[in-house]
C-alpha cells in the first residue's frame, strides 16, 4: 500500500504501464524521450511523488537511461522524488503576490504548521511549498491547497485554511 | 447539421458558418458569466449553475447562460454581463441570482446594487462599455471576450472564426501571407518584439524536409496571466493563428507548450484541439484543400528558463530545459534539428484578425515602431486589478490611473515593474512614458510578456531587487558560470543590504557584477538577470543608500531596519490591531490610544495592514 495515496502499489504500476502502452510509442529513441515529461506527470499523479522504483520503472518502460530520467526529475521544480504530505499547501511567490505581502503569508503558514518551506509535517498531513504565479494575480496574495485556490489571503486566514484540512 | 460532422470541403465550412450565423439572433438575451481564475476563486461556477437553474425555474430556459473567458475586471468578480445590452453586474453572489433573472432578464430592470460605482466620483455605470476600466481599452485580441463560450467551437465559427484560415488556404500564396504579416508590423509578444513576418520568412526559406511551429505558452513571468487567459478564453484563435502560420511557413506539425500551473488553459486547449479535429479543421487534408497540419499539446513542469525558446525546444524533446547558444537559430535548426518557428500565445492570437481585417488596419493602431494592441496584466497595489488590452503607445499613467483607478488605499505610486524578472522598474516620474517596445527599453524596462506590477510607497525597491534575484538564482539552469555564480553573488549582497548589513562599496560591486553577468551569460536569462538591480539602482539609488548608510528602509519593509509604533493622535482605540497581533504586543483601553511593545513585536506587520486609520507607522 502506498501511504501517499492509499492504493496498492501493484495497481498503481499497472495504471502507469497502461498509460505508457496507450501512448503507442514506436522504436525511435527520440519519440520515447519526448514522452518522458508527460509520463512523469502521469506517474506523479498516480503515486503522489516519484520514488526510485517508479523512476526505474519509467526508465525501463521507455527504454531510457535511468540517469536521464533522474536528471529530468531533478531539473523540473514540479517533479519531486520525496514523499509529500497528504495535503499540499502552496503559497504563490509570484511578483504580484510578493508585492502584496506573500512572504508574510508564508511565515504565518510556517509558524502555524511548525515546519519550513519544502518540509512535511510530522503527521504527514501537510507539505508546504511555493509556486511562482498561478495566474490568479488579481487576487494576490494567493494560496493553493490541493488545487483549490484561495485569494486575497491574510496572515490570520492561515489557521482557518489549515483547519479545513485537519 | 447540429451534430459534429467532419467538414470535407471549403463549401461545407461556408454552409456551417452561414447556418451558425443565421441561428444567432442579435437581439437574443444572453447571460454571460466570466469563468476565468479570478472569478472562479470568488465563486463564479456556482453562480453560473444557479443562473442556469433559475432561468429554468422562471420559465426562461430560452436564455442561454454562457461561461466565457476572462472579462478582465478580475478585481470585481464574479462578473455577469447581460447581452445584448451589455449590462454589467459585478461582485455577483448566489443571493443575487433570482433577482437578475426576475428583474433584469425578464423585467428589463436594472439592479443598482450590482452596478459598478467609481469610488472616486461615486458615479454608477450601467453598461460594460461605460465603466472606466473598459472605456479606454481597445480589444483586438480579446475582441470576443465575454461574448463567446470558449468551450464551443461553433460560437467561434459564428463570429467569423476559422474564416481567416479558409481565406489563406483558398486565396493566398504562402508568400502573400508572410508579406501581409510583415506589412502589419506585428512584433512578437513574448518579450523581445521580433517582427513576426520576418521570423516566418526565415523559417520558410530554411532548408528542410520537415518543419515545425511552436506556441510558447510557458508564461513564466510571475505576475502575468495574459497568455493563460487567452489560451483559456480564446483557444481557437491561437489554433487558427498557428494553422495560418503553418501554411505560410510550410510546417506540418506543431506544438503547444503550456505551463503546467495552468490547468484551465490546458483543459480549454485540449478541448479546442478535439473539436477542431472533429470538424476536420486540423489534421489531414484540411477542408479538402490538400493542406495538412497537426498540433499537439505538451506540458511544462515548472522551470522558468523553459520559456526561453531553445530551452523550450529541449523540453519538448523530453530533456532538461537548458538553453543553447544561438545561432543556429530555431528557424534553421530547432526541434530535432529541423527548422522551427516559435511564437508567443498572444502573437499567434493576433494573426487571424490581421488576415481578416488586413495589415493596413492593424498598422493603423499603435505607434511608429509597435503596431496593434498589447494585453497587460495589471496587478499589485492598484485598485482595479485585471486584464487590460490597450493600443500600443498608451501612457503608463493612463493605464494605472484611468483604467486601474489609481493606487490602493490612496497611497502614493512608487514604480511600475514591467517585463518580469528580466525587466525593470519604471519610477513615478516616468509615468507619462508611452508604452511600446522601444520606449520601455529606453527607460530601463522591457515589454516582456506584459505583466505590469504596480508598486506603492510601501514597497522597498532593494527588497524588490532581492526578490527577483532570488527568483533568478532558483531558476538559473546552472549551465554557465556567470549566471550561476554571478547572480548568486548579487543576491547575497542584496540579502545583506536588506538585513541591515550593507557595506559602502556594495552598490559599486553590484554594478560591476551586473556588467559581467550581462555580457558573458549564455542565454538571455543571465543576460537580462541584472536588469532588476540596474534599474532599481538607476532610479532608486537613494533607497539603497538609506539602507546601507542610515540603516533605514524607506519603504518600511525590511524587518531588520524598521520598528513599528502607534501614533497616539491617529489611534481611535478600535482594538482591531490588538486582536490581530499574534504576539499580544499591543495593549490599551477601548476608545483610547493603544501602545505597542517593541520587545514583544516580531514585525509581522499585521497591525499595519489592519489599522483602518493609518495610525500604525514604521520608522
Ligand atoms: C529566460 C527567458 C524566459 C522567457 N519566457 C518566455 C515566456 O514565458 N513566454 C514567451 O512567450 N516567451 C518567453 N521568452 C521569449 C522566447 O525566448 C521567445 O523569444 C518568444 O517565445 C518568441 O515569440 P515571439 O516572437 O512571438 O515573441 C523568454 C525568454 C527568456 C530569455
Ligand atoms: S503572482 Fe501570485 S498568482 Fe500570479
Amino acid at each position: 500500500m502506498n501511504p501517499q495515496t492509499a492504493e496498492p502499489e501493484t495497481a498503481q504500476f499497472a495504471r502507469l504501464a497502461e498509460f505508457i502502452d496507450g501512448l503507442g510509442l514506436g522504436h525511435e529513441p527520440d519519440e520515447r524521450q519526448a514522452a518522458l515529461i508527460e509520463v512523469l506527470h502521469e506517474a506523479q499523479e498516480i503515486f503522489g511523488y516519484l520514488p526510485e522504483d517508479v523512476q526505474e520503472f519509467v526508465a525501463e518502460k521507455l527504454r531510457l537511461p535511468l540517469g536521464r530520467v533522474f536528471g529530468v526529475i531533478s531539473f523540473y521544480h514540479y517533479f519531486t522524488a520525496e514523499p509529500r504530505g497528504k495535503h499540499q499547501i502552496n503559497c504563490c511567490l509570484g511578483t504580484a503576490c510578493f508585492v502584496r505581502g506573500a512572504e508574510k503569508i508564508i511565515e504565518q503558514f510556517e509558524d502555524t504548521l511548525g515546519i519550513k518551506m519544502g518540509e512535511v509535517t510530522p503527521d504527514k498531513n501537510f507539505s508546504l511549498g511555493t509556486l511562482r504565479c498561478v495566474g490568479a494575480c488579481s487576487l494576490a496574495p494567493v494560496v493553493i491547497v490541493d488545487g483549490k485556490t484561495y485569494g486575497r489571503v491574510t496572515p490570520e486566514q492561515a489557521a482557518e485554511i489549515i483547519a479545513e484540512y485537519n | 447539421m447540429t451534430t459534429l460532422t467532419r467538414l470535407d470541403t471549403v463549401e461545407a465550412f461556408g454552409e456551417l458558418r452561414e447556418f451558425l450565423r443565421l441561428r444567432q439572433d442579435p437581439r437574443q438575451t444572453v447571460i454571460s458569466v466570466c469563468g476565468f481564475t479570478g472569478c472562479k476563486v470568488n465563486g463564479s461556477d456556482a453562480v453560473a449553475e444557479a443562473l442556469k437553474e433559475e432561468v429554468r425555474k422562471q420559465g426562461r430556459d430560452d436564455v442561454p447562460v454562457k461561461v466565457t473567458g476572462c472579462h478582465g475586471f478580475c478585481e470585481k468578480g464574479p462578473l455577469v454581463v447581460i447581452l445584448p445590452q451589455g449590462i454589467f453586474y459585478q461582485k455577483v453572489g448566489l443571493k443575487d441570482v433570482e433577482a437578475i433573472v426576475e428583474k433584469t432578464v425578464i423585467g428589463g430592470e436594472i439592479i443598482p446594487s450590482l452596478l459598478y460605482t467609481d469610488p472616486r466620483t461615486k458615479e454608477q455605470y450601467k453598461l460594460e462599455s461605460e465603466v472606466p476600466f473598459y472605456a479606454k481599452q481597445e480589444r483586438v485580441v480579446c475582441r470576443h471576450s465575454g461574448k463567446i463560450d470558449a468551450a464551443r467551437i461553433e460560437d467561434y465559427i459564428a463570429v467569423g472564426g476559422y474564416s481567416s484560415m479558409v481565406k489563406v488556404l483558398t486565396e493566398m500564396a504562402p508568400e502573400e501571407v508572410i508579406d501581409e504579416m510583415k506589412r502589419s508590423g506585428l512584433r512578437g509578444r513574448g518579450g523581445a518584439g521580433f517582427p513576426t513576418g520576418k521570423k516566418w520568412e526565415f523559417c520558410r526559406m530554411a532548408e528542410g524536409d520537415e518543419k515545425f511551429i511552436v506556441c510558447n505558452g510557458d508564461e513564466g513571468d510571475p505576475g502575468a496571466f495574459m497568455d493563460g487567459s487567452i489560451m483559456d478564453g480564446h483557444p481557437h484563435a491561437v489554433l487558427e493563428g498557428m494553422l495560418i502560420g503553418a501554411y505560410a511557413i510550410g510546417a506540418t506539425h506543431g506544438y503547444l507548450y503550456v505551463r503546467t500551473e495552468y490547468p484551465l488553459a490546458i483543459r480549454s486547449l485540449t478541448r479546442a484541439l478535439e473539436q477542431a479535429h472533429d470538424y476536420g479543421l486540423l489534421g489531414e487534408n484540411i477542408l479538402g484543400t490538400g493542406f495538412s497540419f497537426d498540433l499537439e499539446l505538451t506540458r511544462g513542469a515548472g522551470a522558468f528558463v523553459c520559456g526561453e525558446e531553445t530551452a523550450l525546444m529541449a523540453s519538448i524533446e523530453g530533456n532538461i530545459g537548458s538553453p543553447r547558444q544561438r545561432p543556429p537559430f530555431p528557424a534553421v535548426s530547432g526541434l530535432w534539428g529541423k527548422p522551427t518557428n516559435i511564437n508567443n500565445v498572444e502573437t499567434w492570437a493576433n494573426v487571424p484578425v490581421i488576415i481578416d481585417r488586413g495589415a493596413e488596419w492593424f498598422a493603423s493602431i499603435g505607434t511608429e515602431g509597435s503596431k496593434g494592441t498589447k494585453v497587460f496584466s495589471l496587478v499589485g497595489k492598484v485598485n482595479n486589478t485585471g486584464l487590460v488590452e490597450v493600443p500600443m503607445g498608451m501612457t503608463l499613467r493612463e493605464i494605472v490611473y484611468d483604467i486601474g483607478g489609481g493606487i490602493q488605499k490612496g497611497r502614493k505610486l512608487k514604480a511600475v515593474q514591467t517585463g518580469g524578472p528580466s525587466g525593470g522598474c519604471i519610477p513615478e516620474s516616468l509615468m507619462d512614458l508611452r508604452v511600446d517596445f522601444d520606449e520601455l527599453v529606453k527607460a530601463g524596462g522591457m515589454m516582456g510578456s506584459g505583466g505590469l506590477i504596480v508598486m506603492d510607497e510601501r514597497t522597498c525597491m532593494v527588497d524588490v531587487a532581492r526578490y527577483f534575484l532570488e527568483f533568478l538564482t532558483d531558476e538559473s539552469c546552472g549551465k554557465c558560470n556567470p549566471c550561476r555564480e554571478g547572480v548568486q553573488q548579487m543576491h547575497n549582497i542584496l540579502e545583506r543590504i536588506c538585513a541591515g548589513e550593507g557595506k559602502d562599496d556594495d552598490i559599486d560591486i553590484l554594478l560591476e557584477l551586473a556588467e559581467y553577468v550581462k555580457d558573458s551569460s549564455l542565454c538571455a536569462l543571465g543576460g537580462t538577470a541584472p536588469n532588476p538591480v540596474l534599474s532599481t539602482i538607476k532610479h532608486f539609488r537613494d533607497e539603497y543608500e538609506a539602507h546601507i548608510r542610515d540603516h533605514k528602509c524607506p519603504g518600511g519593509v525590511c524587518k531588520a531596519l524598521i520598528q513599528y509604533g502607534i501614533n497616539a493622535d491617529a489611534c481611535k482605540g478600535c482594538e482591531r490591531c490588538a486582536k490581530e497581533c499574534p504576539q499580544d504586543a499591543i495593549t490599551g483601553e477601548k476608545k483610547q490610544p493603544h501602545t505597542l511593545d517593541r520587545e514583544k513585536c516580531i514585525k509581522c506587520g499585521v497591525c499595519f495592514e489592519t489599522c483602518p486609520f493609518d495610525a500604525v507607522y514604521t520608522e
